[in-house]
């Protein structure tokens, strides 16, 4: 068997950057997105600065869809204090918005900036972002999160990261299999476990400083958690039969899991301090991919107890359990937003698996993709955008859609396939 | 009187020596009989040994050609195991047995209940549809052969199950002309 348990230094795996990188295309923007000028940023500290926080800032942006930055290129000035900034250079070149900071270093990394309304010649807004200078990306990311949420309205998610499976083809044709977190940007890519035995599943505990998934290197399924920072991990079930789906609760501390010991698979509940189970379904049908929403007091599941694979709810306090979805042949897959309202799920229609939405409140599905073979929908922390697999030729590449049907961007790897995507939920610490 | 009384004494002496001599005629007489008889046994021994090894020897030639039944029997069994297929494929979201799939698993239970061994099943799924109900679904396909076994008479033990839902296609790219190559259970 082989299989690797990398324990994670940031900064220590550049020999799988070429393998597990992924690229963001933006394919669709929104129609007026918003014309924004990050002018690159002062470095007040010795050597070179550790990156181009212009340049990140200006990445997630565009990313956004909903702005459109300016190429510095086209910069007639490039100002680094509110006293260089002459608005008539920025107005010709008809920004809406200047952004400009300057990054400075003692034990921490500093990033002090400022976000302007050209138009009305009035600075908006000021702030600073202090970190360890490792993470000097991420800290770029929470200056986007800050600018973002300053002009729309809604929390950024720039700072924010990913897990994903990737697959590629040994040349003895066998397949390989990584897991891998990443910036939400696709950068800085750590290998979590590889070998040659299937991963999927993956899942963030709340805190986003562990991941627990599901790993057939005994030869079996069996389901481990494993802590970012250490690579320390455990294997919390090896029944016999499928063991499957583990999600977190939203207070982190039970999981809900699928198991099939008992005969068929059905939803489970593990208390991670006592390790005591508890079987939350019972029915002879498929009852699998629990999802919870995020007061905890209930969960969405998938079964197929009434022919097909629909969605349905279950609440904790009574054990009841009612049909959620209705529409279409194929409904599976769900993830509930933090609003407790939007599900992003997996639809069939006219033969085709589609990422969808669909509100709890009005019962309205919404098809976001026009691919035929999409799978893992997961929803940004923020619940803007969803993030999913699906497929290109024979290979399986990353995309992201907007809740609203408007942005669409593909992660696609440089090379083999990506899939099972989960993205974290906000991250409060380094 | 003393002549009387040697006379007498060598008849007696004389008389000791026959009975002596008769005595020691009757010894050796016996001595030859029990030789005789010991013979006897050795030579019924030996029969008796005989017999029993020829016995044992048409026992061994029985339980040779016995095994070499059985060797036939199972080769002959695993013949039909492998012209069977140890492949079985199934229809797009059903874990149904085809008569044909159940034909084939008749020769592998057969296979089975002559020589006791244990087999694995893999299920497996296209790629349609999410990754973790096909893990569900390529266990009922798993569970639907090990089933059909377990009623043929195998003793459930004997049969493992394990679901790879759609992590293990055997044909890539998408249609379903590698779709239902890959929707399958395996016996391993």
């Amino acid at each position: 068997m082989l299989l690797r348990v990398s324990i994670i230094v940031f900064g220590l795996c550049f020999s799988f950057n070429a393998l597990a990188q992924l690229e963001i295309q933006v394919t669709r923007g929104i129609d007026n997105p918003t014309s924004i000028a990050i002018a690159p940023f002062a470095w007040d500290g010795l050597g070179a600065a550790p990156e181009d926080f212009a340049q990140i800032i200006d990445s997630d942006l565009a990313r956004s869809g909903q702005f459109s930055p300016v190429s510095r290129r086209d910069m007639l000035s490039l100002p680094t204090r509110a006293e260089d900034i002459f608005y008539r250079d920025w107005r010709a070149i008809a920004a809406r918005y200047l952004v400009i900071g300057r990054v400075s270093k003692d034990a921490q990394l500093r990033v002090e900036f400022a976000l302007y309304d050209v138009e009305r010649g009035i600075q908006l807004f000021s702030s600073q972002v202090v970190g360890p200078e490792f993470e000097a990306r991420m800290i770029a990311h929470r200056v986007a999160d800050a600018i973002y949420e300053k002009l729309t309205g809604i929390q950024g998610a720039f700072a924010t990261r990913l897990i994903y499976v990737s697959v590629t083809r040994n040349p003895d044709g066998k397949d390989f299999y990584r897991l891998t977190v990443a910036d939400a940007d696709g950068q800085r890519p750590i290998v979590l476990l590889e070998g040659r035995d299937p991963i999927l599943a993956p899942s963030w505990s709340p805190d986003g400083k562990e991941v627990a998934y599901v790993s057939f290197e005994s030869s079996r399924p069996a389901i481990y958690r494993q802590v970012l920072s250490t690579g320390a991990r455990e294997q919390l079930t090896n029944f016999r039969g499928l063991n499957n789906s583990p999600v977190w609760s939203p207070d982190g501390k039970s999981m809900a899991l699928v198991l099939s010991k008992d005969g068929s698979p059905d939803i489970y509940l593990l208390d991670l301090a006592t390790k005591q189970l508890t079987r939350l379904t019972r029915h002879y049908a498929i009852d699998t991919e629990p999802t919870w929403m995020p007061d905890g007091k209930s969960l969405l599941f998938t079964s197929d107890r009434g022919g097909r694979p629909q969605i349905y709810r279950y609440t904790l306090a009574t054990g009841k359990v009612e049909r959620v979805t209705f529409e279409g042949r194929y409904n599976a897959r769900a993830r509930v937003a933090e609003d407790g309202r939007n599900v992003a799920l997996v639809h069939q229609r006219d033969g085709r698996f589609h990422v969808a939405v669909f509100d709890l409140i009005t019962e309205r599905m919404t098809v976001l993709t026009e691919t035929s073979l999409d799978e893992s929908p997961s929803i940004a922390p923020n619940g803007s955008l969803v993030i999913y697999a699906t497929k290109r030729g024979e290979r399986s590449v990353l995309s992201a859609v907007a809740v609203d049907g408007g942005v669409k961007f593909s992660l696609p790897a440089r090379s083999g396939s990506v899939q099972e995507p989960a993205w974290s939920p906000m991250l409060f610490s380094w | 009187m003393t002549t009387k009384n040697t006379l007498g004494k060598a008849a007696a002496v004389v008389l000791m020596a026959a009975l002596v001599s008769a005595c020691s005629s009757n010894a050796a007489k016996e001595e030859a009989a029990a030789q005789a008889a010991a013979e006897r046994a050795a030579a019924e021994q030996a029969v008796a040994a005989e017999a029993a090894a020829a016995e044992q020897r048409a026992a061994e030639k029985e339980k040779a050609m016995r095994m070499a039944e059985k060797r036939e029997e199972k080769r002959r069994l695993m013949d039909a195991a492998s012209a069977a297929g140890s492949v079985f494929y199934f229809d797009y979201d059903s874990s149904t047995l085809s008569d044909g799939a159940r034909a084939a698993i008749d020769a592998h239970v057969a296979l089975m209940m002559a020589d006791g061994g244990n087999v694995r099943l893999e299920g497996h799924t296209d790629e349609r549809g999410t990754r973790e109900y096909n893990l569900a679904l390529g266990e009922r396909r798993a569970n639907a052969v090990r089933d059909y076994m377990v009623a043929s008479g195998v003793p459930s033990y004997k049969v493992e199950t394990i679901s790879y839902g759609e992590e293990n296609p055997v044909a890539y790219g998408s249609g379903e002309s590698s779709w239902s190559k890959n929707r399958r259970v395996e016996i391993k």
